[in-house]
């Protein structure tokens, strides 16, 4: 094994003395000293204590309309910058509301703090008023929580939830307090040495399986990086590029790795999987050595995993240990953090051109573009193109989940990491309105789009008023099919299109959006589309753009539940 | 296989439910768990009895590794160990059968703990299949209830001499 990150060290608070402060003034110096610019939340009474050192507190706190907004933004905040999000919320039915938000942040191993406050100690237990064993419901969905009763605690446990938030393979850490543990003083200083035996991520690779993944990949004649959200946590986007074009080897990407290779770039296979591009999935079938880098062979990725990629030699590069060999027996495993095995594994890699394998993927992707009609009613596809050309590819796009989400994967046009804040591995709709905001926050100035399906938006819309309130200028495009259209999808394609509770007549967004102090516009013709985005773009404060579209459009490809990559169908692609 | 794994997690509060609930979440099953206090005050020791393939057992491993709390996950799948199952069991025995009882608890080298006029309860500790093999002799004179510890194990001194057996 590799080394691993040295835990931090003994140290006391920064301000010395934290004798006699309050357990929310220990709670506030330790945010202030992991560096916290901003917080998303709720406030309740198990909080008010918390919120009573805000009141004069020069980290700026956002009150959203529900929790689960918090902390959606608070995710959306860590996705697009890199740091940790924090949200408070207060006990019982504060916290419960977190829950979709923490498995969110869970899947995609989004560095997240949430504090919640706790009945007192003495009642818990007790079934008291706005009690709920917030630590026992977040267990399985966050990476770590942690119950604190006593006011001694309070500061080395915010200190080892940051820590364990964003180190090895991030995400969501609970920290559940009692309310009397924060209005206790401090009797002295209290011990901040962090105590975390069993938590040691491994950061650094092995050098022989480095050495032998190089080998494996310059024996190979097709070989196929399969990049995953990893790399984008780890920074490697660069490290990676040079890996690819050193050795000549094309990247597919999963949907939370869009953008860590220019979409521009011939190695370029945009997106694999169940949606992917057609391109991407015969050259994972076709190829000879499969490099796995910060991804985890997920369902939606390997379709039928007995015929995933089946004549590669498999190399897995992984933070997570359990990661590996967890869905595909690996031949090659490498723990570490892709940044640092990358760069290291560069040195060992052979320049080749490769022609014949780049002449046969330049085939596929030319034979097989990513497509859409231009007849009828708007088009989805068309929108998200658009939005990707009138806003020079360069803009933070959040998307919910479902049809629309999979468009703006395979339309926008990708560019860099951290571009894309969508809700991969749980699928959570209604992610995009309050993570777009939460994104805003963190890239003051930034063009940041929420491009939404009407069924995600109506679960969080209610966000806009935050949007509005805070004045941040996100920009909300409603696809609106009057539909769930992905499960409509799904109905029409193996269903016999039996709608079972699909139809979804929606209201006057752009009228709601006035309501909630934001701009509103609606269109419905072709000829609207790119007058309307030049002016929502144009437009200094948040906008809702409601696009009526085809209603009963398809996502193609797909890779139907159980086939393997290559039996995609291309529906109107072929 | 059955794999006994012994893991050494940090003494606090809602340990317990996080690796009892991990094993639940991932659909692993769990033959027996035991916890119990170590020589170090701030650890605890969870003996875990899982049945599973190779690649099911490397994952609980690697999940068991995952927890925060847990320190240090060891399978003795491949090295030399000794294991113990503590069994109370209450036969159902009057005063008639009552010596043959006792001789196959000493034959197994158990202690009979409480006698009555129709029942013994008798102590037996040793691998789990000592004590299979004691319930099935003593199953025909009626078993009316039973208690067992589950599966602690440490393993053996020299190491050196990997196919060193079990005793019994």
């Amino acid at each position: 094994m590799g080394k691993t990150t040295k835990t931090p060290g003994k140290h006391k608070a920064s301000t010395g003395k934290c004798t006699g402060m309050s357990g929310a003034d220990v709670l506030h110096q330790m945010l202030l000293d992991e560096g916290v610019e901003i917080l998303f939340g709720f406030p309740g009474g198990t909080v008010l204590p918390i919120f009573d050192v805000l009141y004069r507190s020069p980290i700026k706190f956002i009150l959203t309309r529900h929790e689960q907004g918090a902390c959606h933004m608070a995710d959306g905040y860590a996705r697009s910058t890199g740091r940790v999000g924090v949200v408070i919320a207060t006990s019982g039915p504060g916290a419960t509301n977190l829950v979709t938000a923490l498995a969110t942040a869970n899947m995609d191993s989004v560095p997240l703090v949430a504090l919640t406050g706790q009945v007192r100690s003495t009642l818990i237990g007790n079934d008291a008023f706005q009690e709920a064993d917030v630590t026992g419901i977040t267990r399985p969905i966050t990476k770590h929580n942690f119950l604190v009763k006593r006011v001694e605690d309070i500061g080395r446990t915010v200190k080892e939830a940051f820590y364990i938030a964003r180190t090895g393979r991030p995400g969501p850490v609970v920290v559940d307090i009692a309310v009397d543990s924060t209005v206790a003083r401090l009797q002295g200083e209290p011990d901040l040495t962090p105590n975390l035996p069993g938590y040691k991520p491994t950061t650094t690779g092995n050098l022989r399986q480095i050495k032998s993944a190089a080998s494996a990949i310059n024996a190979a004649q097709r070989p196929v990086l399969y990049v995953g959200g990893g790399v984008v946590i780890s920074g490697a986007s660069a490290e990676l590029r040079k890996l690819a074009e050193k050795g000549s080897i094309p990247v597919a990407t999963t949907l939370l790795a869009l953008g860590t290779l220019d979409e521009r770039s011939p190695l370029a296979l945009q997106m694999l999987g169940m949606h992917g591009s057609a391109a991407a999935n015969y050259a994972v079938q076709d190829c000879d050595c499969l490099v796995a880098v910060g991804a985890r062979f997920d369902d939606r990725v390997t379709g039928n995993l007995a015929e995933f990629a089946p004549r590669a030699k498999i190399i897995h590069i992984d933070i997570d240990p359990s990661s590996i060999s967890k869905n595909v027996v690996v031949d090659i495993p490498v723990v570490g953090d892709a940044k640092d095995i990358l760069a290291r594994m560069l040195e060992h890699i052979k320049s080749n051109d490769r022609s014949d394998w780049l002449g046969k993927i330049a085939q596929w992707k030319k034979r097989h573009p990513f497509k859409y009609e231009t007849d009828g009613k708007i088009k989805p596809q068309e929108v998200v193109a658009r939005l990707g050309a009138l806003t020079d590819h360069n803009a933070i796009i959040a998307t919910g989940v479902g049809q629309h989400q999979m468009w703006t994967a395979q339309f926008y046009g990708w560019r860099r990491p951290r571009q894309i804040i969508t809700s991969g591995g749980l699928g959570t709709m209604g992610f995009g309105c309050p993570a777009a905001i939460g994104a805003q926050f963190g890239n003051p100035g930034a063009t940041v789009i929420d491009i939404d399906g009407d069924g995600s938006f109506c679960m969080t819309m209610v966000e806009v008023i935050t949007a509005a309130r805070y004045q941040q200028p996100v920009k909300f495009v409603v696809l609106d099919n009057e539909y769930l259209g992905m499960v409509r999808q799904w109905q029409e394609m193996f269903y016999g299109r039996r709608y079972s509770a699909v139809s979804h007549p929606c209201p006057e967004f752009a009228k709601i959006a006035e309501g909630y102090g934001a701009c509103g516009m609606k269109i419905t013709e072709r000829s609207e589309l790119d007058d309307a985005i030049r002016a929502m773009l144009k437009q200094p404060g948040p906008v809702v753009l409601h696009v009526a579209v085809e209603p009963e459009e398809n996502v193609y490809p797909m890779v139907a539940t159980g086939k393997a990559l290559h039996e995609m169908d291309l529906g109107k692609l072929a | 296989m059955r794999h006994v794994i012994s893991a050494l997690v940090q003494n606090q509060s809602g340990v317990l439910a996080h690796v009892a609930g991990m094993f639940a979440a991932r659909g692993f099953n769990i033959d027996s768990l035991v916890v119990g206090r170590t020589e170090d005050p701030n650890l605890s020791r969870m003996t875990i009895v899982v049945v599973g393939d190779d690649r099911v057992l490397e994952q609980v491993r690697k999940q068991l590794a995952k927890l925060v709390p847990v320190v240090k996950v060891r399978d003795f799948a491949d090295i030399a160990y000794v294991e113990r199952d503590l069994m109370l069991i209450r036969v159902t025995v009057g005063p008639q059968h009552r010596p043959e009882v006792v001789e196959l608890v000493n034959l197994f080298r158990g202690t009979v703990v409480d006698v009555a006029m129709d029942s013994v309860v008798v102590m037996l500790a040793g691998p789990e299949d000592k004590l299979e093999a004691f319930v099935d002799l003593v199953r025909p004179y009626g078993i009316a209830e039973m208690a067992r510890t589950g599966v602690i194990a440490m393993s053996r001194g020299q190491q050196k001499n990997a196919a060193a057996k079990e005793d019994s």
